[in-house]
């Protein structure tokens, strides 16, 4: 188990810096290679009809004019042991981890980004609580009542769920239940009110994803619900609440929980669209922003943020797994 | 002026009599109904106390007074900073009107227009209580010229200002090393010109020259708390997210441009701009910081519904939409021909391609929009109800030698759909004339940089005409029409003089304007290079851009301030 454990961190490792050099990448090779000189990158950053000599001043103080493997390498020992920067009259140390500053705001974006992680991890928690629930429950009602009204609407209501993009069915939950919109508060401020403003986001996400749910649970409740054990199990006499709940379901959430826990992670790491319609001040409004402004700090911060739930979620379905089946760990 | 967002004018004002701590008592004021705030006060109240909630679907390029370059920011920034002058705080063309703000009065004007001094107000305090120095004037100014640090603003005092080789105050923190201002005392501010200007008290009117106290000066990090000198302090800007400000305790309360009646301003940022108008039209927001306007569709339950069109104003924005066509490129190197395509346009389909009367504007027969100073209201190629004159066109194109039409090209913005829709609207008018235009699309971003602000691309690709929209850094003819239609401002790239206007008699009338110090004559000179620039017939004005405005009706002291071309802050209560 422990080799196990060190072979996938070690791994996790390696994928957070390919997706760091692979970012860096994107935002300097491509653009290159569409006409894109280094001096139009740093004019972005001047104002209004820059000079020649205040694009270079530009280029100096965020570091574009070093070679993009020094860039790298201040990016990296920002990120392990931090970096010291210059903003006219005073030079701040950017203690680790450090994604350097902004080039637009020129402001941290380490703080910025823990600000938001809050934000985003309320949506993606309460939602995700409400369609595991919900969605399975759907799911093995519709399995247990196959071909019946119920199960007909429940998957017809599915089917909306998973068709409706979130851009329209928020603002119309907007429009009809909270046209005074949602305003976010931290929990720690007031759990009531934090509860309060996210409910709907929370509803409005949770309705997407349980649809997904309840088609998963349904079809696997379905196939498991043909198994032989199921028949032993009935043929032992046990009731069909202990059929269905403690083998049925059982063996059917093993490959949702695995789907769980990625979707957690990629929800962790900016829910874009639901941020964005909710105005809720999240990691994916955040990315949103640092893409629009081409700003690097700020792109690869957020990058690496959702490099790492993903990562992290994948190492703990790696780790379950292998606690649930001990062969994985070979 | 490129960006949308982009600054307008700088101006604003105050002085809002009526609502005005010190100011005079005969401001116009009324009740709610639509366009009421375009020339009224509405809601006009000494109430104190609650809230200002308002909200933004962008953000501020930064807070700090030095380094903002969006309309809506120097409007607002009036609310945590006096710069030198401002625009008088009324509704209507009086708002256009410059007085002083930090400054006891207007520059005054020696040397032959090429010193400028003001009078710093005695005692105006910083929030902390301390005392504003001239020399806080200077640190301000001088730290425009650090481009690397604070790059956002216009580097009008960089062009301007006779400081050769200076680099701001960070690069040498010794402050007599800029000699482009000079303090004589701790109340006397003195701008060394290179050559006069005429405009420069509007120039000081931008948040540029808002007090920054050397000591406090952080440089890039100043943003994170700006030194108040206004009626509110910055208590939090959170990027993306909130901007609170609550009252100054040591504002000067003898300020007569700005009052202090909201306990408390609520800015959410990066809000999306449906949520803004459903907030808006629930009354759990006061009004939209931006000021471009409602969405499509919060426009039509507006107009539609009389009671939220009472709390709706339809207003000048201070841009002009308009297509010009290159002087340099045949056929529209002969005058004849360009006056074949003024006639032959019909300003009504462009004007509802664009978006119509209320969201669109009014249709426009000038350079100047009627908000801008100097603005005379004339048509040099009118048309019967503005549909085109397929008549006059023809024999436009006869006179130019072209009797059978010609071909050309339209190049447009490909991601800016109304302009795409005007595009087609023009191509369709001038195929009545036998002009066939190919529309030709490019991304809005190198819009300036590689395509219509390249004259070489013109050239290379036989674009004869292409589209543009503008508004000005400050709302007078100059500010407006200089990087438009003076000859000496056309560049290789950035050249937002597009259709290569090199007129030797325009150009010195701008010279004329810059070294006059009667503002009457300026007035007057503005006007004329709007007549001139027409004649030349190489611009074709559509539209004056106008938005459509809500204000909350628990808004008090509310108008629009045609500096900005959206609501004044300054003075706004809650009921």
């Amino acid at each position: 188990m422990g080799g196990f454990l060190v072979r996938r961190f070690l791994g996790a490792i390696m994928l957070l810096v390919i997706t760091s050099i692979v970012t860096f990448a994107i935002f300097f090779v491509v653009p290159r290679m569409a006409g894109q000189t280094v001096d139009q990158l740093a004019a972005q950053y001047v104002g209004k009809d820059p000079s020649p000599a205040e694009i270079e001043a530009t280029k100096e103080k965020l570091g574009l004019d070093r070679p993009l493997v020094v860039q790298y390498g201040q990016f990296v020992k920002g990120v392990v042991a931090g970096r010291e920067f210059t903003f006219g009259a005073t030079r701040e140390y950017c203690p680790p981890p450090c994604f350097g500053y902004s080039f637009k705001t020129q402001r941290p974006v380490w703080p910025d980004l823990v600000d938001r992680i809050g934000v985003t991890a309320s949506l993606a928690l309460g939602a995700s609580v409400l369609w595991l629930v919900a969605g399975v429950a759907i799911g093995v009602l519709s399995a247990l009542r196959k071909g019946t009204f119920f199960d007909r609407a429940a998957m017809f209501t599915a089917l909306a769920g998973v068709s409706l993009p979130i851009f329209f069915t928020g603002l119309l939950s907007l429009a009809l239940f909270r046209p005074s919109g949602v305003n976010y508060v931290p929990f720690t401020d007031n759990p009531l009110e934090w509860a309060d403003n996210l409910l709907l986001p929370w509803v409005t996400l949770a309705f997407l994803y349980a649809a997904l749910y309840a088609r998963l649970t349904r079809a696997g409740m379905l196939e498991t619900m043909g198994e032989d054990f199921i028949r032993t199990a009935r043929a032992k006499g046990l009731t069909e609440p202990v059929v269905v709940t403690r083998h049925a379901l059982r063996a059917t959430l093993t490959p949702i929980l695995t789907v769980f826990g990625l979707d957690i992670g990629l929800l962790l790491g900016g829910a874009v669209l639901t941020e964005s319609t909710y105005s809720l001040p999240g990691i994916g409004r955040y990315a949103i922003d640092a893409i629009n402004n081409n700003d690097l700090p700020q792109v690869l911060g957020v990058t690496m943020i959702a490099a790492l739930f993903i990562v992290l979620a994948n190492l703990t379905v790696d780790i379950l797994y292998a606690v649930a089946d001990p062969r994985v760990r070979l | 002026m490129r960006r949308k967002t982009l600054v307008v004018g700088v101006v604003l004002a105050l002085g809002i009599s009526a609502c005005s701590s010190g100011g005079d008592k005969d401001t116009k004021t009324g009740t709610a109904e639509f366009n009421a705030a375009d020339s009224k006060i509405v809601n006009a109240s000494d109430k104190k106390g609650g809230t200002l909630n308002l909200a933004l679907s962008d953000d501020w390029d930064s807070i700090d007074p030095g380094n903002t370059y969006y309309a809506f920011s120097w409007n607002f920034a009036r609310l945590y900073g006096r710069s030198l002058t401002m625009f008088k705080p009324a509704p209507g063309k009086d708002g256009l009107e410059l007085v002083p703000d930090l400054a006891t009065g207007l520059g005054t004007v020696s040397d032959g227009g090429k010193t400028v001094t003001y009078k710093l107000r005695p005692n105006v305090r910083y929030e902390d209580g301390t005392v504003v120095t001239a020399k806080d004037v200077k640190n301000a100014v001088a730290r425009t010229y650090a481009r690397d640090v604070l790059p956002n603003g216009p580097s009008y005092f960089v062009e301007l200002l006779d400081a050769p080789g200076y680099q701001g105050p960070y690069k040498n923190p010794d402050l007599n090393a800029f000699t482009g201002v000079q303090t004589p005392d701790d109340s006397t501010v003195v701008f060394k010109l290179k050559a006069p200007f005429g405009d420069f008290d509007f120039l000081v009117s931008a948040p540029q020259t808002m007090p920054v106290p050397q000591a406090k000066d952080t440089g890039a990090k100043y943003q994170e708390h700006p030194l108040s000198t206004g009626s509110y302090k910055v208590d939090s800007y959170e990027p993306g997210k909130q901007f609170v400000l609550s009252r100054n305790p040591n504002w000067d309360t003898s300020d007569p441009n700005r009052r202090q009646l909201v306990d408390k301003i609520d800015v959410k940022l990066k809000t999306s701009a449906e949520d803004i108008d459903n907030r808006l039209l629930a009354g759990s927001l006061d009004a939209d910081v931006a000021g471009s306007g409602v969405q499509a569709a919060a426009q039509s339950k507006i107009l539609s519904d009389p009671k939220l069109k009472a709390n709706a104003d339809n207003t000048f924005t201070g841009r002009l939409w308009f297509f010009v066509m290159d002087e340099k490129v045949a056929p529209f190197d002969n005058i004849e021909c360009r006056k074949a395509v003024q006639y032959a346009t019909d300003k009504v389909s462009l004007q509802t391609a664009y978006g119509g009367p209320i969201a669109g504007g009014d249709i426009a027969t000038t350079m100047l929009p009627p908000t801008i100073v100097g603005y005379q209201k004339f048509d040099l190629y009118a048309t019967p109800d503005n549909k085109g004159d397929v008549t006059k066109a023809k024999a436009a194109l006869t006179a130019c030698g072209k009797p059978d039409g010609f071909s050309t090209s339209i190049l447009l913005r490909a991601d800016r759909p109304k302009e795409v829709a005007a595009g087609e609207a023009l191509q369709q008018a001038l195929s009545k004339v036998n002009i066939k235009a190919e529309i030709k699309s490019v991304p809005a971003g190198q819009y300036f940089t590689r395509f219509a602000g390249a004259p070489e691309y013109m050239k290379t690709n036989n674009i004869g005409i292409a589209f543009h929209g503008w508004q000005a850094d400050w709302p007078t003819g100059f500010g407006f029409l200089q990087q438009l239609v003076d000859g000496r401002t056309i560049k290789a790239q950035g050249n937002t003089n597009v259709q290569e206007m090199d007129d030797p008699a325009i150009n010195a009338l701008f010279d004329k304007a810059a070294g006059s110090t009667d503002a009457k004559e300026r007035e007057a000179i503005y006007g004329q290079i709007d007549k001139a620039a027409m004649e030349r017939a190489s611009v074709v004005p559509f539209l004056y851009g106008k938005g459509l405005l809500y204000r909350n009706p628990a808004m008090t002291n509310v108008f629009i301030d045609y500096s900005y071309g959206m609501y004044n802050y300054t003075l706004l209560g809650k009921q």
